[in-house]
């Protein structure tokens, strides 16, 4: 490790972890985006020291900001979803670009069962019920049982796959939706998304939101869904038409949604927050302590990596 | 479908808080209901009728004492129509050879499922991060507290009975590691087993209570087992509340003795100890882990199958072993 580390600047977007915070400290100096009121100066002042750039899922390197940064040489994100980097002009000004995929596999996967599980058997609902002290007055409601149900998945990568193999567990039949058919599967391949839709009970969306995906689930889709259908997102807010969610609810087009992710973080729809038949998270589907430590870690070994002038450790691009 | 006179006469016990059965009963049955004949005590109603009451449905939970069974002479079988059985006297079954026959399969998928939606709801936070949510507190306090990942953990089955191997069966793909204790070492199963509770909560981080209550494992949860299982341990009770010592319980959790719990069952339900209501650390459920419409319509054909295999002298699907 260059024993000269510590002049290397990286810029952090906005907060992750006081754990990431200190770990990046231990090797380079960090400037916290997020400290400086005036951001625009900030940038004007330090444009020409900055040479790497650390973002998550709530902010990255845009067109803008890589524009402005002549020294950037790397943008690692702690995330696995590359929504909020310029990929593009990244590739063609030769900016090295790192996420971290893999480490929070298992807990995203997780964290969509908990939804299906919440939303069908109205786990949150009825914890809300026994806390009100309802269940004096009368007995809860009887749910809908989620084994051997038919489960659709958009999006079959890292995550739909595992998503895919613990939902075999409960005797679930599994479709699925991606660009391209994946060979050696077992599970039906449908290549047109409302087809999907139309023919599960869940549809999980665990696609990653490029151009092409904004708004996937549109009105077509949630309709195909339909009154008895489930909407689980645990992809990005944007792949899903929020204004035409909400109203599907509130119409009852569809029956319950699990969503992890909005349009607007942390903004989330009010009509939302008045529903017994959706369950709304903070944007925790990788939010354990095991993982968001392996996920830090991950960025400051890519930093450490490139700057070391070694092969990083998850490269994008 | 048999005619009016060959339906065989089944008389239906239930407290009046319960529903009469399903119409498909009395398409096969002569179903005699006590409490739909008020000018009758149930006391005169059934000595009227004991001659001819050869088998008992047993609805829910309904306490099927002695008493009761002391009035029917010529009892031959209790049919039960919930997952537990403790409700029913079995000693005195036992006694006068009356065969029982329990809810069978119906539940157990269900039941699994809640117990690994309560899991990963204690573990993740899922009810306490929704309750973040609703009460608008995201935008003000950005991140809420992390939870811990499922994957990895020891989990320890007490009781590796239908609903016990089911949620084995779901955990797997998790990550969890699985191990259990039951009255009797499982012959094809290659699970750990240990041969009591406290063995198995000092090697666990998980323990999942989904066995029967009786006076054997009354209070079989206690202040030494809670000890042995950690400060970081989860316990989730879908089996019944006085499995757990509940005293006990709510100290170690208000202390911060134990990691979390996820409860389905309470020792005097519908209450449910106060001090619970306000702990983010756990899930409480109205006792609902088996209730959806599928395990209630699959719950008709294991009573209706026990009662046409007693009728015509069949094998009973669900017998209940009185030892």
């Amino acid at each position: 490790m260059d024993n000269n580390s510590n002049n290397i600047i990286v810029l952090m977007v906005c907060p992750v972890s006081n754990y990431l915070e200190q770990e990046i400290e231990k090797s380079f100096k960090v400037f916290k985006l997020w400290h400086f009121e005036d951001k625009e100066q900030f940038i004007n002042t330090h444009k020409d020291s900055i040479q790497a750039v650390v973002g998550s899922a709530a902010a990255g390197a845009d067109a803008e900001l890589i524009e402005s940064l002549p020294k950037l040489e790397i943008v690692a994100t702690c995330s696995v979803g590359l929504d909020k980097i310029d990929l593009a002009r990244c590739k063609e000004k030769g900016i090295r670009v790192a996420n971290t995929p893999d480490v929070l596999t298992d807990d995203v996967a997780d964290l969509a069962i908990g939804l299906i599980l919440a939303v069908l058997r109205r786990i949150c609902e009825s914890d809300r019920y026994v806390r009100s002290g309802e269940w004096k007055k009368g007995e809860f409601k009887m749910t809908t049982k989620f084994t051997g149900k038919s489960v659709g998945i958009l999006g079959m990568g890292r995550i739909g796959t595992v998503i895919a193999k613990r939902a075999e567990a409960f005797d679930c039949i599994i479709g699925y939706n991606s660009r391209t058919e994946k060979p050696n599967l077992n599970y039906k391949y449908y290549p047109n998304l409302i087809d999907l839709a139309s023919n599960c009970q869940i549809l999980v969306v665990a696609c990653s939101l490029t151009e092409e995906t904004q708004h996937i689930v549109n009105r077509q889709v949630i309709n195909a869904l339909g009154p008895k259908g489930v909407l689980i997102n645990i992809g990005r807010g944007l792949l899903v038409d929020e204004h035409e969610l909400v109203s599907a609810l509130l119409q009852g087009r569809l029956g319950g949604a699990g969503l992890d992710v909005f349009e607007h973080e942390p903004d989330v729809p009010e009509e939302l927050i008045g529903l017994e038949n959706v369950v709304l998270l903070p944007h925790v589907a990788s939010a354990t302590v095991e993982t968001r430590k392996a996920m830090a870690d991950l960025v400051v070994g890519n930093l450490q990596a490139h700057f070391g002038k070694k092969p990083l450790l998850t490269p994008v691009v | 479908m048999p005619t009016e006179e060959e339906r065989p006469v089944v008389l239906i016990h239930r407290i009046p808080a319960l529903k009469q059965p399903l119409a498909s009963l009395s398409e096969r049955f002569t179903l005699l209901d006590p409490l739909l004949h008020s000018a009758d005590s149930t006391h005169s109603f059934l000595s009227r009728h004991a001659s001819s009451v050869r088998a008992i449905l047993c609805l829910g939970a309904s306490p099927l004492t002695s008493d009761t069974l002391s009035l029917l002479p010529a009892l031959e079988i209790v049919v039960g129509s919930s997952a537990g059985i403790d409700h029913v006297d079995l000693q005195e079954c036992r006694r006068r050879g009356i065969l029982v026959t329990n809810a069978g399969n119906a539940f157990s998928e269900d039941g699994a499922d809640y117990v690994v939606g309560l899991l990963i709801d204690v573990l993740r936070r899922v009810s306490s991060s929704d309750r973040f949510v609703r009460n608008g507190l995201w935008p003000e306090h950005g991140a809420y507290p992390l939870g811990s990942t499922l994957g990895g953990k020891r989990v320890g089955i007490v009781g590796l009975g239908s609903i016990g191997s089911e949620v084995a069966k779901r955990l797997v793909p998790f990550g969890c590691s699985i191990a259990y204790t039951s009255r009797k070492k499982k012959p094809c199963v290659s699970y750990p087993f240990y041969a009591n509770v406290s063995g198995l909560a000092a090697d666990s981080d998980v323990l999942i209570v989904c066995c029967a209550l009786t006076e054997e494992t009354h209070h079989m949860i206690n202040k030494d087992v809670m000890t042995a299982l950690g400060k970081e341990g989860v316990i989730i009770n879908v089996g019944r509340g006085a499995l757990i010592d509940e005293k006990e319980l709510v100290h170690f959790l208000v202390r911060g003795k134990l990691g979390g719990a996820g409860l389905d069952v309470f020792e005097d339900e519908p209450h449910v100890p106060k001090e619970l209501l306000t702990l983010d650390n756990v899930v409480l459920s109205p006792h609902v882990a088996v209730v959806t419409a599928e395990s209630f319509a699959a719950l008709e054909q294991v009573v209706i199958g026990n009662l046409e295999a007693f009728f015509s002298n069949k094998p009973l699907l669900s017998p209940v072993k009185l030892e």
